[in-house]
């Protein structure tokens, strides 16, 4: 796909990077470091009470019985914070086009927006919002957007995989293995609530990998179902038939195995069975990132007690080449759920409760290079999203005319800033704790009063 | 605290509810009626209408089909009579020594293939083991496709190089309705020996390019093999043989090509020097990028190829690619890597020390040929009287489609294969699938529903009131299985479905109840066939 990054999953390049150790990791991200939460003990929990089929990551001594429990028993009414992570590396230059910095067109002769195009960042008249962002543009316009121009920390690390770690575990260490939502679940989470902590695609998030709290991902929002062409009383028969395969006698290991599947299907399918369906007061945009959003938004309002939440954003944007289309459609399709997210919140009366984060690992190098595309750069972009965001810009555009010494835009806040105002305006808990050196970032205000 | 639950969907008479159907969202579909061709029951085709559900607007004046007829898909000479005996009795000492009847000639159909068509097994009993096996290892000729071509929901031919999911029904289309089944199953094999991905490969049709190496490459030399697939222009990408310049060795390769490929891990086969002075050997390879062709124009580099001695199992020379391949194939612990590897695929329990010292001598006396070897496998006592295996999905799914004589008509085949575990071209990692965890909650129900669309056209409207209002228990499993193919199912699993069919003739007490009961029995059946212990097993 991209000449530069090939495209690699991190998994993969573990293996390249552990098929080099004879001479260290690879040179393409040296020093990458290992993901936080790595090594952490799954289970496959089907909760009744939650409606899902759960991965279960830690804790790996407390029996399942008990996070059915603690599932069913635990506090409903905490807010929560939903994380929205932009793989691959997106900036302001194509979410908050400067196009009325002088320079701007000259670094992007061929992906630069019109001057016309989309609509104006009221905080900063050179900024306007791409087309793709108009749900995040419409949201801003009421007050409801936090935006951060050009976020990152000093000496930036071009490594996805580095500088992803360093947002995933909330400082810059290579070391470190929780997230830093990981830590604060350590701090206010308990034992038998994995749902506390949930990743919705599929697998764990570095960023909520915590020390001992059992957390949770799922692949789908949609519950647990075998599709057929029997309704009741007959389909009732056809089920007792399908759950006597499981258990009749089994007489070689292939055997034993697909009898213990069946018995397991079947199980979980008369536990959950049509349990996962939910409804939307709203109509939300046909994409897969919509439609785990909605699943969200119906599991808030149903009081599955979350704290805090990971998804990936629709699409990539490590977008080294033919950027303009590739950007324009997972941009587009992220802010319309967005949008949708918080629509469905408001009507359902819950947008109290929720603050969405907006975040990527680094931004692009302005000026374009020979493919269409941008390659990795240094300040990225960030927003904080909610009816009880600030709605106040964090750090200012600084501008092309001046950039840092690798011809990238300049970092004007600290992503670690922003964590210690989400943890201590929003999550009400203390940042010292959870981000090494928290005394350090001014606390830009996030939270409305 | 419970998620609220959906509202019943449409209910049929009395109250009788339908269940919902879980498919993907299509928020407009424009149906129309398209043509196509079936099996007619014997050895030829039929043209039936059935409903296209379009998901955008189609030109007026679209293909509906049905297409030239399709060759007819028995095997030529199925219907003139059983073909000579070439089973030169007494079999070779160490072979299966039982009979070889169609109970057998299923089996290897299974393992060696997809499965038998009707009247295929019969067929190739015939030809007796060792004839049954080598109609199998050696083809003659180019392969065949039998039935319809394959084509995407509207109706279109597949684009196996341009569109996602395309090279997967590719593959599977092969798998349905070659006349070389082995050449495919192996070419499936060699997809998970020397697994590649799409993930790091420019091009599907680098993929697709690969796969037909294999098939081609499959029978003869493994050595040959192993050069060919080391400097495949898809592995080259995958595992960075590109990348890899006596400037700046990458080990990627040459670590796999031991450990995965042709060695194995942790005995004792190779050092951690080895690794790094066989990086050296292969050094020199390259490419080209371009946004348009992608990685395109591999070569050797004389350049960048280390030409310094190299040091590899403790012998000395300047050692070229090549001889890197040559090394490993050489290596004391390597015919014991790979027939206990290729055996794998075939046999669930490993060989014992006799026959896999056997098969060692086979394949070192034929000069590391891997045709002996298959043939050796397939003729093995293990594979006709040891216990089952569990079929990949694909394998699953092609059977299944085989058996119902339907030919790949819907994109669906790949997503549904990605949930059940296995998407071809996209491996989990370079060692390939996991063959032990085919089986779970989740992908035993992606199994289920792929069952349920492959029987989608068959099954019965229970609601328009035409089905048989008196068929009996047994005239409706006889119904169901036929549709099937008539599969042989454990005797156990048969009562089971003869009990179902009674149970559910006992619920239907009204006589509005009698047809629709019945029609949904008959789904009931179908369904429960296809994701009966013995479809799934091999």
């Amino acid at each position: 796909m991209h000449n530069c990054c090939n495209n690699y999953t991190r998994s993969q390049l573990l293996r390249s990077a552990a098929a080099e150790a004879g001479r260290g990791l690879p040179a393409i991200e040296a020093g990458m470091p290992e993901p936080a939460g790595t090594g952490l003990s799954r289970r496959t929990f089907l909760s009744w009470s939650a409606g899902l089929a759960l991965a279960v990551y830690g804790a790996s001594k407390i029996p399942l019985a008990a996070f059915e429990e603690g599932i069913a028993q635990a506090a409903q009414t905490d807010k929560i914070l939903v994380s929205v992570f932009f793989d691959g590396g997106i900036d302001a230059l194509s979410v908050l086009a400067p196009t009325g910095d002088p320079r701007y067109a000259q670094l992007r002769p061929n992906l630069a927006l019109a001057a016309d195009a989309g609509t104006e960042f009221s905080e900063d008249p050179r900024l306007r919002w791409h087309p793709s962002a108009a749900g995040l543009a419409t949201l801003h316009g009421e007050g409801k957007v936090s935006a951060f121009p050009a976020i990152g920390y000093d000496h930036p690390d071009q490594s996805h995989f580095t500088s992803r770690h360093y947002y995933e575990i909330g400082e810059l260490d290579v070391g470190s293995h929780t997230g830093w939502l990981g830590r604060y679940l350590d701090d206010v989470g308990n034992d038998d609530n994995p749902l506390q902590g949930l990743s919705m695609d599929g697998s764990l998030s570095p960023m909520i990998a915590t020390a001992n709290r059992p957390v949770a991902a799922i692949d789908s929002v949609d519950g647990y179902d075998l599709w057929s062409h029997v309704s009741q009383p007959i389909s009732d028969e056809m089920y007792k038939s399908f759950a006597r395969f499981g258990s009749l006698p089994s007489d070689s290991p292939g055997m034993a195995q697909v009898r213990r599947a069946t018995a397991q299907t079947d199980k979980l399918r008369t536990d959950l069975g049509g349990i996962g369906d939910f409804t939307s007061p709203i109509s939300y945009p046909q994409t897969g990132f919509s439609h785990k959003l909605a699943g969200l938004a119906a599991f808030i309002d149903a009081g599955l007690p979350m704290r805090v939440v990971t998804i990936s954003a629709s699409g990539g944007y490590d977008t080294h080449a033919d950027e303009a289309e590739d950007l324009s459609r997972g941009l587009r399709d992220t802010c319309e759920g967005v949008l949708a997210f918080q629509r469905d919140l408001e009507a359902r009366g819950l947008d109290d409760r929720v603050m969405v984060e907006l975040w990527s690992e680094f931004g692009r190098r302005p000026e374009e290079n020979a493919s269409l595309g941008t390659d990795h750069g240094a300040a990225g972009c960030a927003f904080v999203v909610g009816s009880k965001a600030k709605g106040e810009m964090v750090g200012e555009f600084p501008g092309l005319a001046q950039l840092d010494q690798n011809d990238n835009v300049r970092v004007t806040s600290d992503f670690r800033a922003m964590y210690c105002s989400l943890l201590e305006q929003w999550l009400e808990h203390d940042a010292a704790s959870i981000i090494p050196g928290a005394s350090s970032f001014a606390r830009p205000t996030l939270v409305k009063p | 605290m419970a998620i609220p639950q959906a509202t019943a969907s449409a209910s049929g008479p009395k109250g009788a509810s339908k269940p919902k159907r879980h498919r993907p969202r299509h928020w407009h579909l424009w149906k129309d009626k398209h043509y196509r061709w079936v099996p007619d029951g014997d050895c030829g085709w039929r043209v039936q209408s059935y409903v296209v559900r379009h998901k955008h607007k189609p030109p007026r004046r679209h293909h509906r089909g049905p297409g030239p007829r399709p060759a007819d898909r028995c095997a030529p000479n199925a219907a003139a009579g059983p073909a000579p005996l070439l089973d030169p009795d007494p079999r070779p000492p160490g072979t299966y020594q039982g009979p070889f009847g169609p109970a057998q000639a299923t089996r290897l159909l299974q393992r060696a293939g997809f499965g038998a068509l009707p009247g295929q097994a019969e067929q190739l009993a015939s030809l007796g083991l060792l004839g049954a096996v080598r109609s199998l290892t050696r083809p003659s000729g180019s392969a065949t496709l039998h039935g319809p071509a394959p084509v995407d929901d509207d109706g279109n031919p597949i684009a196996p190089a341009d569109a996602w999911g395309h090279d997967h029904l590719w593959f599977l289309d092969r798998m349905v309705r070659s006349d070389q089944p082995l050449v495919e199953r192996m070419a499936l094999v060699l997809h998970d020996w020397f697994a590649t991905s799409n993930a790091n490969v420019s091009k599907q049709q680098q993929m697709i390019d690969q796969s037909n190496l294999f098939r081609s490459a499959c029978f003869g030399s493994f050595l040959d093999l192993f050069e060919a697939v080391t400097v495949d222009p898809a592995m080259l990408q995958w595992l960075n043989g590109a990348e890899n310049t006596k400037q700046a060795p990458n080990e990627n390769y040459a670590r796999e090509m031991m450990e995965l490929f042709s060695l194995g891990a942790d005995r004792g086969a190779y050092s951690e020097d080895d690794i790094r002075e066989q990086a050296r050997a292969l050094t020199g390879w390259r490419y080209d990028w371009s946004n348009e062709l992608g990685a395109h124009n591999f070569r050797f580099d004389p350049k960048r190829h280390d030409t310094s001695v190299k040091t590899v199992f403790d012998i000395a020379g300047n050692w070229s690619w090549q001889d890197a391949c040559r090394l490993c194939v050489e290596n004391p612990l390597h015919p014991s890597f790979f027939v206990e590897k290729l055996w794998s695929y075939f046999i669930p329990q490993p060989p014992s020390s006799s026959t896999g010292d056997g098969l060692i001598s086979t394949y070192r006396g034929s000069g590391w040929a891997i045709r002996p070897v298959l043939e050796a496998i397939l003729t093995s006592p293990d594979l006709y009287q040891g216990p089952p295996m569990v079929k990949p999905p694909v394998v699953q799914l092609a059977g299944m489609l085989r058996s119902l004589g339907r030919g790949i008509d819907t994109y669906a085949w790949a997503w549904l294969c990605d949930e059940a575990g296995q998407m071809l071209f996209w491996p989990p990692n370079v060692s390939g699938w996991d063959d032990t965890r085919w089986l779970d909650t989740s992908r035993l129900r992606a199994r289920w529903n792929i069952v349920n669309y492959a029987i989608d056209e068959i099954s019965v409207d229970a609601w328009n009131g035409t089905y048989s209002a008196t068929e009996t228990a047994e005239e409706a499993l006889a119904r169901a299985m036929g549709a099937w193919g008539s599969p042989s199912l454990r005797d156990e699993h048969r009562a089971e479905l003869l009990d179902l069919a009674r149970r559910s003739e006992k619920l239907a007490t009204a006589s509005w109840q009698q047809g629709p009961y019945r029609a949904m029995r008959q789904n009931a059946l179908l369904q429960l066939i296809g994701i009966s212990p013995d479809l799934i097993l091999q």
